[in-house]
């Protein structure tokens, strides 16, 4: 056992991720001098801030008297297009979303309908929900079926890809086995693909309906309807109180909306 | 009743996995294949069915020959060709009558397939199968909540309610414990002698597959290297097939102790 004694005292440290010493100091200053010059570059209007810390302070202070009743009616009817909207457009999305996202996932798809597939996802994911509804208004006039529209599109990028590559992840043999007996294509994907993705496709699903109903109140801004016009007019109108009640429950439905995904995601394992 | 003719398989990668496999299977026959990891046995078997296409050659099953199949054909061709996995490959989120039933997917039209609305005499067999594997208790149980050797029983069923002719079986007991091991091989060569089944079964146990099967095929680097009896298994055999070693501990003799048939 002398070797053993040899090793004791032999001192041991974490081979570093880049070896080279010179290249790796290098990258930390040059990240650091990076930083410094850029956080020099922002130009600040200490003065314009000053003012509208004053604006600032009113805007909080309405939280603690948001003015639920003056636009009731505005803020009613906003809402409740923004739930349709988003409600629609999940449901939209997730039907347009299960054959694209078959198609996308490599494993189970032909190269050709592969590349289509992706294509589709890569286009709506590279375009952002703004834009696409600053479009679809100019094409549809304002109004939440732009709107709809926009969140269905954004919806197809979202899910498909992620079903794709859930798709993907799946454990071979199991589809192999279903395959193995002689089933056909659709019998194949019932049986040996689809259970394996059902609890992330409903996670998923929920999800997006959370994301979809925080987009809705943007999309407004941009005239594609929803409560987001009603928060623009409030803002607009220097209505504080209004536009604070209108946050305090889009923030309560977002809650709700999490917390109810949180739960039936965790029904499924 | 299966004929291999120079069957071949060289991956994209261009690793010669089989290499002019020549093997005739008579009715009924149940044959072990063995070899070391890489020999090409997962291949052999799926090379039958297809799940993996052979580059060249032809394999025969009852004067049909598999490898020249359209899509359509392949798909009633596999019905007759029952499948039991290493891992055992259930569906896991599905229930144990689920799996069996997807064994007769072949039969079946995609609606009543995917209502899960099956004839009432598949039903039948397929309760009388699970009793058979002695899992009649555990039709509506998720495959994921069984242990290993229920999960392989189940698998057997699934194979076995296709009403095959042929058992492909690729390392059933290489995730089981010696004596579900036991347990399982005999389960199968049993069924295969009730229903005359031919069944040709990868196994890395050669002292397993030496206790149940009457023939042995041995496969090295995709070439056939041995064909005889169980008792031809010498260690220069065993050396030929797998490299040196030594051997005497498997070939002795096992005792076949008395184990619960379950």
């Amino acid at each position: 056992m002398s070797e053993a004694s040899l090793a004791l005292g032999r001192t041991w440290k974490r081979p570093p991720i880049i070896s080279n010493p010179i290249l790796r100091w290098t990258l930390i200053i040059g990240a650091l001098v990076y930083l410094i010059a850029a956080v020099m570059t922002i130009d600040v209007n200490w003065s314009r801030v000053y003012e509208g810390l004053e604006r600032g302070k009113k805007f909080i202070l309405a939280f603690s008297n948001p003015n639920f009743s003056d636009r009731w009616t505005d803020i009613h009817e906003g809402m409740l297009e923004s739930i349709v909207m988003a409600l629609a457009s999940t449901v939209a999305g997730i039907i347009i979303s299960i054959p694209i996202g078959l198609g996308a996932a490599r494993n189970i798809a032909p190269l050709p309908v592969y590349l289509i597939c992706r294509g589709i996802i890569a286009l709506s994911r590279a375009l952002h929900e703004i834009i696409v509804a600053i479009l679809l208004v100019a094409v549809f006039g304002f109004g939440p079926l732009a709107g709809f529209l926009t969140l269905s599109f954004a919806t197809i990028g979202f899910l498909s890809k992620l079903l794709a590559e859930d798709i993907e992840d799946t454990d071979k043999s199991q589809a192999e086995a279903i395959k193995a007996t002689g089933s056909s294509w659709l019998q194949w994907i019932n049986f040996g693909i689809q259970p394996q993705i059902m609890p992330r496709l409903i996670g998923l699903s929920i999800y997006r309906l959370d994301i979809n109903f925080r987009e809705s109140a943007i999309l407004g801004l941009v005239g594609a309807g929803g409560i987001g016009a009603t928060l623009n007019t409030a803002f607009d109108r220097y209505e504080f109180d209004t536009a604070a009640a209108i946050i305090i429950i889009i923030i309560a439905i977002v809650m709700v909306l999490e917390n109810t995904s949180t739960f039936i995601r965790g029904k499924l394992q | 009743m299966l004929q291999l003719q120079k069957l071949t398989k060289r991956y994209p990668t261009g690793d010669l996995a089989l290499s002019d496999v020549d093997l005739e299977i008579p009715m009924g026959q149940v044959l072990a294949l063995i070899g070391p990891s890489g020999a090409g046995k997962s291949t052999l078997i799926r090379s039958i069915n297809r799940l993996v296409e052979p580059t060249s050659g032809a394999a025969i099953l009852d004067g049909e020959n598999l490898t020249s199949l359209s899509a359509g054909n392949l798909r009633k061709a596999r019905r007759r060709m029952g499948m039991i996995f290493q891992e055992y490959a259930l569906v896991e989120r599905l229930s144990v009558m689920e799996n069996v039933l997807s064994g007769q997917l072949g039969y079946v039209g995609f609606w009543r397939s995917f209502l899960r609305k099956f004839p009432q005499s598949t039903i039948n067999e397929a309760f009388r199968l699970l009793e058979r594997v002695g899992l009649e208790h555990m039709a509506d149980k998720r495959a994921d909540q069984l242990s290993g050797g229920q999960r392989q029983r189940v698998g057997i069923a699934r194979a076995l309610i296709q009403d095959p002719k042929l058992l492909l079986v690729d390392e059933p007991t290489a995730s089981l414990d010696p004596k579900t091991s036991r347990q399982i091989m005999r389960l199968i060569c049993e069924l295969c002698d009730e229903r005359g089944l031919s069944a040709i079964i990868n196994i890395h146990d050669v002292a397993l597959a030496k206790m149940f099967v009457p023939r042995v095929i041995g496969l090295k680097l995709g070439k056939m290297v041995f064909d005889g009896g169980p008792n031809d298994l010498t260690p220069d055999v065993l050396t030929d097939i797998y490299g040196e070693e030594d051997w005497e501990a498997t070939i002795e003799k096992v005792d076949d102790e008395d184990e619960e048939t379950a």
